[in-house]
C-alpha cells in the first residue's frame, strides 16, 4: 500500500483523514500514485493535477523523504521507501497567510 | 406559511439565512465549504431543493457542489463520497471539469485567442466559475458563466459540462479583454417567455444576447458609451457589471456598467442612460423589485478607484420610474465610517406581498429589507467578505 498525505482542504472533499493507503499496480511513480488517488477518489480530480494535460496545480508541491519531487518527472519511480509504504507521499499547499 | 432562503456566497465558505415569511428572526446555517471561495449559489425555479454552488480556490481549483435538500447536505454531482470501489469502474469526476471546445466541429483547436491587458493576444485559460444559473424549468439543467469568459451548459445535474461555444466562436473573441477581475462571464439572464432567449454580460467584452437557445449571438451594446475606450461607442470592450429584468417584462433591461446605469425597451438591440439624478453612476448591483417592474434598486459607489460609498455612508437608490428619477434609502444603514463596497451578485429580491430586498457587502453585512427598501436591517454582520446573494421565496 502507498501511503499519501493530502492537504486540510482536499482531505475535507474526499472525506478522509490526513493520509491515505491506495494500492497502485505497476512502477511506482508521481502519474501512478496519482492516477490510482484519483480513481479511488474522483472528487480530486483536477484538484492536484490539470484534468486534462495532468500537470500539477502551480500551488501546490510534492514531497518525498524529505526532498521536493514537484519537477521530477512524473514517470520517474519513487524511492523504495514510498514503494514499500514506509515513508509517504506528500501533497503539500503553498503556505498562506501572515 | 411562507419561507425564505437567503444563499450567501462569501471569501471564506457559503451561508444559508432562512427565516419564515415574517421575516424578522434568522437561522443562519454555515460556514458550509469553510475556508474555501464560494463565488455563487443558486437555487433551481423549478425544484427549489436543488442548489447549485461554485466552490473555488486558488491551490485547487474549481468545485461544483449540488444540493437537493435545500442546502441542508452537498455533494459533488456523480461523486459519492468517500472511497470508489465500483468494479465496473469508478466515477469520473467530471463534475469540475471545465474544457473548452476544440471538437472536430470547431475546429479542433480553441476557438480563438482574447485580448490581454496590454494589448496582445493571450490563450483562453480557465480559472472559475463566476455564476449558475439554473434553467427555469429542468432542475438538471444549468448553466455556468466562468472566467476566461465562456459559457457552459450541464443537463445532468452538473456532473458533466459542455461549452456553448457560439458565444466565444462568433467572431469578436480576439477583442475581448479582461476587466481588473479578470476575464469573466458574470450574468446569464433567462428569458421567461421565451426558451430560446438569454442574455450575458462579460467583463470587460460587453453584452451579448442569443435568440436561437445559444447557437448563435450578437452584442447588444448600441448606446453603451464607455469614455476609457479609444472608440466610446465600440461595439465590444464595455464593462458591463450586471444586467436585470422583471420576468413579466422579458424586453426591458436594467443595467449598472462600470459607470452609468442604462435601460433597454428592445431586449438590448439599443440603450438609453437613466442615471438621472443619483450621486455617482458607479456601482456594481441592480435588481427589481418582484411586483413593481418599474422600480430598480442600485447601490452607488464612489469611483473606479475608491470601491466604497460616498463619505462613507451606505445608501440604496431606488427609482419607481424605471431610472432617471432616485430616492436615497437609508434607514437602517452605517451613516459614517463605512467603506465597504458591494460586489455584481451580491443584491436579490424576495417575493413576498411586501417585496424583500436583500445584499451583502464587502465587510461581511447582508442587509436585508422587509418593505422594498423603506427599512433595513442587517440579518449576520461578520460574515467574510460577500461575493454573491441569492433568494428563494419557499411557499
Amino acid at each position: 500500500m502507498i501511503r499519501v498525505v493530502l492537504p486540510p482542504h482536499l482531505r475535507t472533499l474526499a472525506h478522509v483523514g490526513m493520509e491515505v493507503n491506495i494500492d497502485v499496480q505497476g512502477a511506482i511513480t508521481q502519474r501512478s500514485v496519482l492516477d490510482a488517488l484519483e480513481s479511488s477518489y474522483p472528487m480530486l480530480c483536477g484538484t492536484i493535477r490539470d484534468h486534462d494535460t495532468k500537470e500539477r496545480r502551480p500551488f501546490l508541491r510534492f514531497f518525498v523523504c524529505g526532498e521536493d519531487w514537484s519537477h521530477e518527472s512524473p514517470d520517474h519511480p519513487l524511492p523504495q521507501e514510498v514503494a514499500r509504504g514506509k515513508e509517504p507521499f506528500l501533497v503539500i499547499g503553498a503556505i498562506a497567510g501572515g | 406559511m411562507s419561507k425564505v432562503r437567503v444563499l450567501v456566497g462569501t471569501h471564506k465558505g457559503a451561508f444559508v439565512l432562512t427565516s419564515d415569511g415574517k421575516r424578522e428572526k434568522w437561522d443562519v446555517s454555515g460556514p458550509h465549504f469553510a475556508g474555501w471561495e464560494l463565488y455563487h449559489l443558486k437555487g433551481s425555479p423549478a425544484d427549489p431543493n436543488r442548489i447549485y454552488a461554485s466552490q473555488t480556490s486558488g491551490w485547487f481549483g474549481q468545485i461544483i457542489q449540488r444540493s437537493d435538500d435545500g442546502g441542508k447536505t452537498w455533494i459533488q454531482p456523480g461523486t459519492p463520497p468517500g472511497e470508489q470501489k465500483d468494479a465496473q469502474g469508478p466515477p469520473k469526476g467530471e463534475s469540475n471539469k471545465f474544457v473548452y471546445d476544440t471538437s472536430p466541429e470547431s475546429g479542433g483547436k480553441p476557438l480563438t485567442t482574447h485580448q490581454w491587458y496590454d494589448g496582445t493576444q493571450h490563450p483562453w485559460e480557465f480559472k472559475r466559475v463566476w455564476h449558475l444559473e439554473p434553467s427555469l424549468t429542468d432542475p438538471d439543467t444549468v448553466y455556468a458563466g466562468v472566467e476566461d469568459a465562456a459559457l457552459f451548459r450541464s443537463t445532468n445535474g452538473g456532473k458533466s459540462w459542455e461549452e456553448i461555444s457560439g458565444l466565444r466562436g462568433h467572431g469578436t473573441g480576439p477583442r475581448w479583454q479582461p476587466g481588473a477581475g479578470g476575464l469573466c462571464l458574470h450574468t446569464i439572464v433567462l428569458d421567461h417567455s421565451n426558451p430560446t432567449r438569454m442574455y450575458v454580460a462579460i467583463s470587460a467584452a460587453g453584452a451579448f444576447r442569443t435568440d436561437d437557445a445559444g447557437k448563435s449571438w450578437k452584442p447588444i451594446t448600441r448606446g453603451l458609451k464607455s469614455q476609457y475606450l479609444p472608440d466610446p461607442t465600440a461595439e465590444i470592450g464595455h464593462c458591463v457589471h450586471r444586467i436585470a429584468a422583471h420576468k413579466s417584462r422579458p424586453n426591458v433591461l436594467f443595467m449598472q456598467k462600470h459607470w452609468d446605469v442604462m435601460r433597454s425597451d428592445d431586449a438590448g438591440d439599443s440603450w438609453h442612460e437613466v442615471s438621472g439624478n443619483l450621486p455617482t453612476d458607479f456601482g456594481f448591483v441592480i435588481d427589481v423589485h418582484a411586483h413593481e417592474p418599474e422600480t430598480i434598486y442600485v447601490v452607488p459607489i464612489k469611483s473606479d478607484g475608491e470601491h466604497f460609498p460616498i463619505e462613507g455612508k451606505l445608501r440604496v437608490y431606488r427609482s419607481r420610474t424605471g431610472g432617471n428619477e432616485w430616492e436615497p434609502l437609508s434607514k437602517g444603514l452605517p451613516d459614517k465610517d463605512c467603506y465597504v463596497n458591494i460586489l455584481r451578485d451580491a443584491m436579490a429580491v424576495d417575493s413576498l406581498d411586501k417585496c424583500g430586498i436583500y445584499f451583502g457587502t464587502t465587510g461581511g453585512q447582508v442587509y436585508a429589507s422587509k418593505d422594498a427598501g423603506d427599512n433595513w436591517a442587517p440579518i449576520v454582520q461578520n460574515l467574510s467578505a460577500v461575493f454573491s446573494v441569492e433568494v428563494q421565496t419557499l411557499s
